[in-house]
């Protein structure tokens, strides 16, 4: 804790202190970033969201419990492999987690301009914020895997012995070297492709790190076992007896993890080792780099191609337009909506290995469809309808309420009709009755998507657009239950049974729940 | 400078001649917690310069954004160039443009595309737009920027991109929230100088202003409004007439009839 009497000589500059100084800034910032992130900037949130909070740390502990109690009970000590393998696998998927959020905040950290120039004209060496900054990027992303991991640890802790505490410094070395990856990571890409692309590049890879580890598990689970548990690989008994004897030195991780004070100096002196190198070698070029990457907002990221000629546009055709220029010019907004698409991947994966053979690939293709078109509805509408940035001008336009919603919802209606039709047409080549069922089931999802966006709408900035789910989780629910449901019906009817009616009735259950909850 | 700026591409030609009022508000009241327009009634003449002068939560911009159709009155009249702003809104719309004092224009949107997408809501022609379009773009000096997007733009010539789309569908009557906030000196002159010239051209101008030095430089007549009622009203050397200790600047009447109405509430 830094005393008030600390902090005032801080502010005075380069007194010792300032390092300390700069790091409560930095995770004063995250904080506030996290909790505006989970109470959508209400004030009244915040209580609930303690309790929320409290309730999921309890609910966590009981659900590490039922899971590591029989495990542990069962007599399994060290030397067993099945332990090693486990405690090595929650290492991993812990690092890719973090490896994934770290890329995600040394994005932000590097383009967020104003906090950083503002730093930077200041007579601290930027050296030196460098160092905190990714110093408190660590921290925070330790403390993002901890909220998850911490509970396995306690009950580890508290039914098997106390040398489990060990882990968290585990957890924390690990967040090092996930740091300094993500740094280097984004080093390279800056040097690589320049600071105007790194960003859209380094948030893609983020993306696709922190999905494809989970995905990449469960593709090899479902192969190997059909079902979905994420951990049921681990215990593959073949799997098991192809990994390193366990003597070898592969599982130092582990032994560190669960009390072995060598092997625990071993992996933190590595990854601090790692950090402190990273920072030392990457921090040379910071302010540069954070300058060139400041610039990139001032400078049109695309040429400015020289002005066109006008057109002559009706309004409903001008919002249209308008809609469509500014989804264009934001791709990574629909890349988002698009990105979770990719956690569709595994369950239609089961799917196809089950019934594929059956009912052929439409079946299967239908409702990964059908609900991946629903979100993307769903998202589409948000930015076009609430996400409107200058909702006073086209309020005083002459033109009716009506017409304006009709308009965005048009365009909304034609960028699916744009990713659907070539899909669906396809697969209308080779089985054009579940075609037919397809493209309605889109229909039907796509138009209870918006629907589900027009009873919520409200005024919202289009650049925040990553905190729409926490900003009304009603909607968040429904636009996904409702999608689940039309793709399930477009599942059971393209394969022929007549049982979808009940999914049809479930749909419009849920969207007669959102109609009255708006 | 001489620049034509024609009727074309909008049949609403018909309301320029009818009545001597550009805007007629009669007994308008809002309310949220308490009154935050209480029964204000203002009369502006086409044609010109009118200032609304109030502290801050007086009701100016509630007042406005009524007007404007982008709030509902609890009741009252509006009028704007003879048409009933309440029943026909869209129709009033269309010879209106509404300034807020934070302008948000899209940030992917270069000034242009700005322009075009606003005439495109206003209906007019391609050709009218494009020209008029240069022609505010060189009279507001934002001639260097026109093809970048607005997001590098800084905080005055954002404003002055709000401007030039409130001015492209040639309303006769602009309505202006704080208008010359932000801007710099240079700035501050080009916008002063288009509005000033639109006036002559008979269009019709409502602005609020916390520079009083703004009011009494450009405006032709003054409202100034506190609590959401209007207290006096009339031009410069009217209001210095009506008050009883001949201050001799605006600030100071405007200071003391705002005491008053405070210490009356
Ligand atoms: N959306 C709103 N909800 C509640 N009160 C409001 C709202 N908008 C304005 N008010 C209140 O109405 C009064 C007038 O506000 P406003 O018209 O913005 O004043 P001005 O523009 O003159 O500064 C203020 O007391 C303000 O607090
Ligand atoms: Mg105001």
């Amino acid at each position: 804790m830094i005393s008030f009497a600390s902090r005032s000589s801080a502010s005075q500059g380069m007194t010792p202190q300032s390092l300390g100084w700069f790091a409560r800034h930095e995770l004063l910032l995250a904080w506030r970033d996290w909790l505006s992130m989970m109470t959508a900037g209400r004030r009244t949130r915040e209580r609930i969201m303690i309790a929320m909070a409290l309730l999921f740390t309890v609910g966590l502990h009981a659900l590490a419990y039922s899971v590591l109690n029989p495990a542990l009970k069962s007599g399994s000590s060290l030397g067993d492999k099945m332990l090693l393998v486990t405690v090595m696998g929650c290492g991993l998927l812990s690092f890719f987690m973090m490896l994934s959020q770290a890329l995600e905040s040394v994005t932000r950290a590097f383009y967020t301009r104003s906090d950083l120039e503002l730093i930077l004209s200041s007579p601290s060496p930027p050296r030196h914020v460098f160092a905190v900054r990714i110093a408190a990027l660590t921290i925070t992303t330790t403390a993002m895997s901890m909220m998850l991991m911490a509970p396995f640890i306690n009950v580890a802790v508290f039914i098997d012995h106390p040398g489990w505490l060990a882990a968290y410094p585990v957890l924390v070395a690990i967040a090092m070297i996930a740091t300094g990856i993500a740094v280097w990571l984004m080093m390279v890409l800056f040097r690589l492709i320049g600071a105007a692309r790194t960003r859209l590049a380094a948030q893609i890879v983020a993306a696709v790190i922190g999905a494809s580890f989970l995905i990449g598990i469960q593709v090899i689970a479902i192969f190997s076992y059909n079902n979905l548990s994420r951990l049921s690989v681990l215990q593959d008994h073949a799997f098991i007896a192809s990994m390193p004897a366990a003597e070898s030195s592969t599982w130092l991780p582990v032994w560190a993890a669960t009390g072995s004070f060598p092997a625990l100096f071993v992996v933190l002196a590595t990854a601090a080792a790692f950090l402190v190198f990273t920072v030392w070698q990457t921090s040379k070029g910071f302010a540069q780099l954070v300058l060139s990457a400041a610039s990139v907002s001032d400078i049109n990221t695309s040429a400015a191609a020289g002005p066109r000629p006008f057109r002559t546009l009706s309004s409903r055709q001008a919002l249209r337009a308008k809609e469509w220029q500014l989804l264009k010019r934001d791709p990574w907004l629909v890349s988002q909506t698009l990105m979770q698409v990719l956690y569709l991947l595994p369950p239609a994966l089961l799917l196809w290995k089950n019934y594929g053979d059956a009912a052929g690939i439409s079946v299967i293709l239908a409702p990964v469809l059908v609900m991946a078109l629903g979100q993307l509805a769903g998202g589409l509408s948000w930015l076009t309808i609430s996400g409107e940035d200058a909702p006073e001008l086209v309020g005083t336009a002459p033109v009716s309420a009506g017409q304006i919603l009709w308009a965005k919802i048009e365009a909304v209606l034609a960028v699916i009709a744009a990713v659907g039709l070539p899909l669906v047409l396809i697969i209308a080549t080779f089985a054009p009755y579940e075609a037919i069922v397809t493209a309605i089931g889109v229909g039907c999802s796509a138009a209870s998507a918006i629907a589900i966006q027009l009873w919520f709408r409200g005024p919202a900035k289009r650049a925040h657009f990553r905190y729409r789910q926490t900003a009304s989780r009603v909607a968040t629910l429904a636009e996904a239950f409702s999608s689940l449901m039309w793709a399930g019906a477009t599942a059971l009817f393209a394969a022929g049974m007549m049982l979808g009616i009940a999914c049809v009735m479930l749909a419009l259950l849920v969207l007669l729940t959102a109609w009255l909850m708006s | 400078m001489t620049h034509e700026f024609s009727t074309g591409g909008r049949s609403t030609g018909g309301h320029s001649t009818d009545g001597q009022w550009a805007l007629e508000i009669t007994g308008l009241c809002k309310s949220y917690d308490r009154p935050a327009v209480d029964h204000l009634s203002l009369n502006i003449r086409r044609g010109e310069l009118y200032a609304l002068l109030g502290p801050n939560g007086a009701g100016k911009t509630t007042t406005l954004k009524m007007v404007t159709g982008l709030l509902q009155p609890d009741s009252g009249a509006i009028s704007v160039c003879g048409i009933d702003a309440l029943k026909s809104p869209i129709d009033a719309k269309r010879v209106m443009a509404w300034l807020p004092d934070e302008p948000l224009i899209y940030d992917k949107l270069t000034p242009l595309e700005y322009l075009e997408f606003v005439a495109g809501l206003w209906g007019i022609t391609a050709e009218v737009a494009e020209r008029r379009a240069h022609d505010l773009i060189a009279l507001l000096g934002l001639k260097s920027q026109a093809s970048e997007r607005c997001q590098g733009l800084s905080k005055g010539m954002r404003q002055k991109v709000a401007l030039a789309g409130a001015l492209i569908h040639e309303p006769e009557l602009i309505i202006l929230d704080e208008p010359l906030t932000g801007l710099d000196a240079g700035s501050a002159r080009q916008v002063k100088a288009v509005l000033r010239e639109h006036v002559t051209r008979g269009v019709t101008i409502v602005m609020t202003t916390h520079i009083l030095e703004v009011a009494e430089r450009m405006a032709d007549r003054i409202g100034v409004i506190a609590n959401g009622r209007l207290i006096s009203e009339g031009t410069l050397e009217e209001l210095r007439a009506k008050d009883s200790q001949q201050a001799a600047s605006l600030e100071d009447i405007f200071l003391e009839l705002v005491s008053d109405e405070q210490v009356a509430a």
